[in-house]
């Protein structure tokens, strides 16, 4: 994808006493060679989502024949796409409002409840202590390298089929109806997001002074009063963090969103409607273009607002399982 | 603008409950174990005045099991769930993994043979391979390259954002993205991909690039590149912006070229980093299911285990060769992370 240059700090300084004209001739050589190369760069990365965005505001019958860098000899500009894929009737259509509303319910609950579980694990991993609390802490940090493909198909059964041992059921079967598969959905988010979890809030809150705990529980604070009143509002950032990872995450999740939330308007999100529309509709890119766009405008505008945080968060966290 | 609002009703009553359950869960706890504590220690304190004044010796307190209590308390949601949703599932797909498509007999071996002898399988593992050895290496390369180059240049967080993007493009828009890059039509016709009005323009033909093995599988590569670079410029920008200060002018002092200072002090400074970034884009490509579906479904020879094993197990029924390939995508992860835990033993000797 690029040419090997040598990568050469832009606005790199010769400190070598008098430099010689040939020195400075070639090191502004290697600056505007730097320059081109991280241009070049940046266009390769930009183009191809640019392309598809002014794709999505072309009328059907000019992105089908022409390609988009024509546009702006000959700009016709339509939201035509845009309305067809949300609100169309016919099946082929989209209908991605209805989708859209799916992955919106998926969402806020699957960051809410790791978030708050993980964060009272992290808590008590820290600062409570109990007998066993390492290996706790290990094995929850072990479980990181366990890909989900490992638990999709017991958990399955598990929401379908229920838990019997020997004839005698543990558990029934959820039997899950229209609109509740939602909740499997959001159990299987919340347990492949907590090892991570864990170990990012525990990261943050085990770094948290000594003295205020122990200065807290002198006072007669209990656990969860500290809990509530002195971690939380102190790792804020960290419950920001990891919120943004996991928004994202679900939100852009198709295999999760594939086996548990099945294929229907009712519960599947939007990755799953795009996937199917790219592979039953590859060349109705009318659709997929105005379609792609609708599911990246969400996450784009959480991750630009809040890039601070996120990108605090990657630098904590290291491998995500 | 036809958009049923009441259609959606069900849904949003089903959020609803999810938050209220949320709320109840959570709260729930906090304001147990605030309650119940409180309970017991005026119990406590009352048993104390009553034992006080009548002379009988005053009842212990245990604290250190209290601690145990509220430990329990805390960590209750996230081990159940974790038993539930992971660690016995795990198990029990290593057990399926040993038996037949319908999991009712064991096979034994059978499972693991036919994964190495089915040549299309063959191909898969293959395929898996070649992205968990391009990737990693393409993407750090990259990330790094572009990290270097906009260091302290004017407008770096602009710069660093346009690469930085796609991390938050979901893997299925990515890959329409390109699908679009790389779409085709026939010859006497008007090019609509970038890549074929690029051939064509050079005087090419264009070519249906995503039937094409097994070029296709470096196609669908490049688009998990695009998407991981950001994550490793970032890491790395970090890295290179820590070095301290005081080495990097050093150097500068001993007349250190640009070139040399890449090679003998920003790489070997961001070292830990560098590995870090490595093993996370491997353990995440090693995973890669969302593109190959997307683009190719896995037809012409673009499958890949993750997706393969989704086929076996949800769309043939045949969970016995599922959950073998989804075994052995853990067993590959192992080596990668054994790595990365000797190398920060390591560090840390060494720091």
């Amino acid at each position: 994808m690029t040419t090997t240059t040598p990568p050469v700090a832009a606005g790199a300084q010769e400190t070598s006493g008098r430099p010689t004209r040939a020195a400075r001739v070639r090191k502004r050589l290697n600056t505007h060679t730097a320059t081109m190369v991280a241009i070049v760069i940046a266009v390769v990365w930009t183009i191809p989502t640019f392309g598809l965005l002014v794709s999505s505001f072309r009328p059907e019958n000019q992105i089908k024949t022409t390609g988009w860098w024509t546009f702006f000899r000959d700009p016709e500009f339509t939201l035509q796409n845009y309305q067809e894929v949300l609100f169309g009737q016919s099946a082929s259509s989209g209908q991605l409002a209805s989708y859209f509303v799916n992955s919106l319910v998926i969402t806020l609950p699957a960051v809410l409840f790791p978030l708050a579980f993980a964060a009272l694990a992290a808590y008590a991993l820290a600062w409570i202590n109990f007998r066993g609390r390492d290996w706790v802490y290990i094995a929850i940090f072990a479980l990181q390298i366990v890909p989900l493909q490992m638990a999709l198909v017991p958990l399955l059964s598990f929401f379908s089929r229920g838990v019997s041992l020997g004839g005698i059921t543990l558990m029934p079967a959820w039997n899950l109806d229209g609109a509740q598969n939602f909740a499997q959905v959001w159990f299987a988010h919340t347990c492949f997001a907590l090892p991570f979890a864990v170990y990012l809030l525990h990261n943050f809150i085990s770094q948290l002074p000594k003295d205020l705990m122990e200065a807290a529980r002198v006072d007669g604070a209990t656990h969860p009063k500290i809990f509530r009143t002195i971690v939380l509002p102190l790792v804020a950032p960290a419950l920001a963090a990891f919120g943004i990872f996991q928004f994202l995450w679900v939100w852009n999740d198709l295999l999760v969103g594939l086996i548990f939330a099945g294929g229907s308007d009712v519960t599947a999100p939007l990755t799953v409607r795009l996937a199917e529309l790219a592979g039953t509709r590859g060349n109705e890119w009318q659709r997929l273009t105005a379609g792609a766009f609708v599911s990246i405008v969400v996450p784009l505008i959480v991750f630009l607002s809040l890039q601070r945080y996120f990108v605090r968060g990657l630098l904590a966290g290291s491998v995500k399982g | 603008m036809d958009f049923d609002f009441a259609e959606q009703a069900p849904k949003l009553m089903m959020l609803l409950w999810g938050l209220v359950a949320f709320a109840v869960v959570v709260g729930g706890l906090l304001v147990l174990l605030d309650a119940v504590p409180a309970f017991f220690a005026r119990r406590r304190e009352a048993r104390f005045v009553a034992a006080s004044a009548s002379g009988a010796p005053l009842p212990g307190g245990r604290p250190r099991s209290r601690e145990g209590l509220f430990a329990t308390f805390f960590l209750l949601p996230t081990v159940v769930l974790l038993l539930i949703g992971l660690v016995v599932p795990a198990l029990r797909t290593t057990l399926l993994s040993f038996m037949d498509g319908g999991s009712q007999n064991f096979v034994g071996l059978d499972n693991y043979r036919w994964m190495f002898a089915d040549d299309s399988i063959v191909r898969v593992l293959l395929n898996t391979l070649v992205w968990v050895t391009l990737v990693p290496l393409v993407a750090t390369s990259i990330g790094l390259i572009y990290a270097v180059l906009v260091d302290k240049a004017r407008l770096e967080a602009v710069a660093k954002s346009l690469i930085f993007m796609p991390m938050a493009i979901s893997f299925v828009g990515a890959s329409i993205i390109w699908k679009f890059v790389y779409a085709f039509r026939s010859e006497e016709q008007e090019q609509i991909g970038l890549l074929n009005q690029i051939v064509v323009s050079l005087g090419g033909e264009p070519r249906q690039w995503l039937l094409d093995s097994p070029l296709n599988t470096l196609l669908l590569i490049v688009i998990m590149v695009w998407i991981q670079a950001g994550f490793a410029m970032v890491v790395l920008s970090a890295a290179i912006k820590a070095i301290p200060a005081d080495i990097v002018e050093a150097a500068r002092l001993d007349g250190v070229s640009p070139w040399q200072m890449f090679w003998q002090i920003t790489l070997p400074s961001i070292r830990p980093a560098l590995i870090v970034v490595v093993v996370t884009i491997s353990i995440a490509t090693l995973k890669v299911f969302d593109i190959v579906r997307t683009s190719t479904n896995g037809n012409y020879d673009t499958s890949v285990i993750a997706n393969e094993m989704y086929n076996q197990a949800f769309r043939y029924g045949q969970n016995g060769q599922g959950s073998a390939l989804a075994v052995f995508l853990f067993v590959l992860v192992i080596p990668i992370v054994i790595f990365q835990i000797r190398n920060l033993r390591q560090q840390r000797r060494e720091g």
